[in-house]
């Protein structure tokens, strides 16, 4: 449908947006940015792909499956780091609690990179999910 | 005619009434509003000190305000989970 050389484009460039967008995540305690910014920025990577090729190409690259599994992994894995200093014995999301061989400041510090990335991973199969099912019914 | 000039009369008067509310907010920017007095210098002086994350939006978002992310993240899945079911119920039929 497109040209090759929208096709060949997308293609170079896709890798580049997937990169810059991980990197918006997991710097995101550092720079601005973070999981919401970094996962959109990903999940457009696979759009790109999916209006410079077709659908079939884009849901080869990520099914239906692997994203559904990102989405829910995603929003688990913040509940879940929640209820992680529940159990070490803390209130709900209060990660300094959490027993690890680290400083409080840092273990926080680490829980809200993980925190991050379980955003970016969500948002990511979020976004290209529901572009890739609304534009299944315009084909 | 007579109602578009009621309803313009109405909507003159909410607009002058939520105007004169505005001039009562204090400036922008102003070190002694509210805002800025409450829990904002708890978090500019102790953000990096208890986080040991140097951008402090982010400490916020994920830390001090992690329920909110978190309830942000549920309702976006639960959006992606009934668009979702709404356009694959539609495919299956």
């Amino acid at each position: 449908m497109t040209t090759v050389i929208i096709r060949t484009t997308a293609r170079i460039l896709a890798p580049f947006i997937q990169l810059f967008g991980l990197y918006v995540i997991v710097h995101g305690p550092i720079s601005p940015g973070g999981g919401f910014q970094g996962g959109v920025i990903v999940g457009a990577s696979l759009i790109l792909l999916a209006l410079s090729y077709d659908l079939a190409s884009a849901e080869a690259r990520a099914g239906h499956a692997i994203r559904i599994a990102m989405d829910s992994t995603g929003s688990l894995l913040f509940a879940g780091i929640g209820l992680l200093s529940l159990l070490a014995g803390g209130v709900f999301m209060d990660y300094g609690i959490i027993p690890l061989p680290l400083p409080a400041a840092q273990v926080r510090a680490l829980m809200i990179l993980l925190i991050g990335m379980a955003i970016g991973v969500h948002i990511m199969a979020l976004v290209s999910t529901l572009f890739l099912h609304m534009a299944e019914d315009h084909e | 005619m007579y109602r578009q000039l009621a309803l313009l009369m109405v909507l003159l008067v909410a607009g002058a009434i939520l105007t004169l509310a505005v001039t009562d907010m204090p400036a922008f920017g102003d070190p002694g509003a509210p805002a800025h007095r409450h829990v904002a210098p708890r978090y500019i002086e102790m953000a990096y000190r208890e986080t040991g994350v140097p951008n402090m939006v982010t400490a916020i978002l994920a830390d001090y305000r992690g329920y909110d992310t978190l309830g942000e993240l549920t309702v976006m899945f639960t959006a992606c989970a009934a668009v979702l079911s709404v356009l694959l119920g539609r495919k299956r039929r």
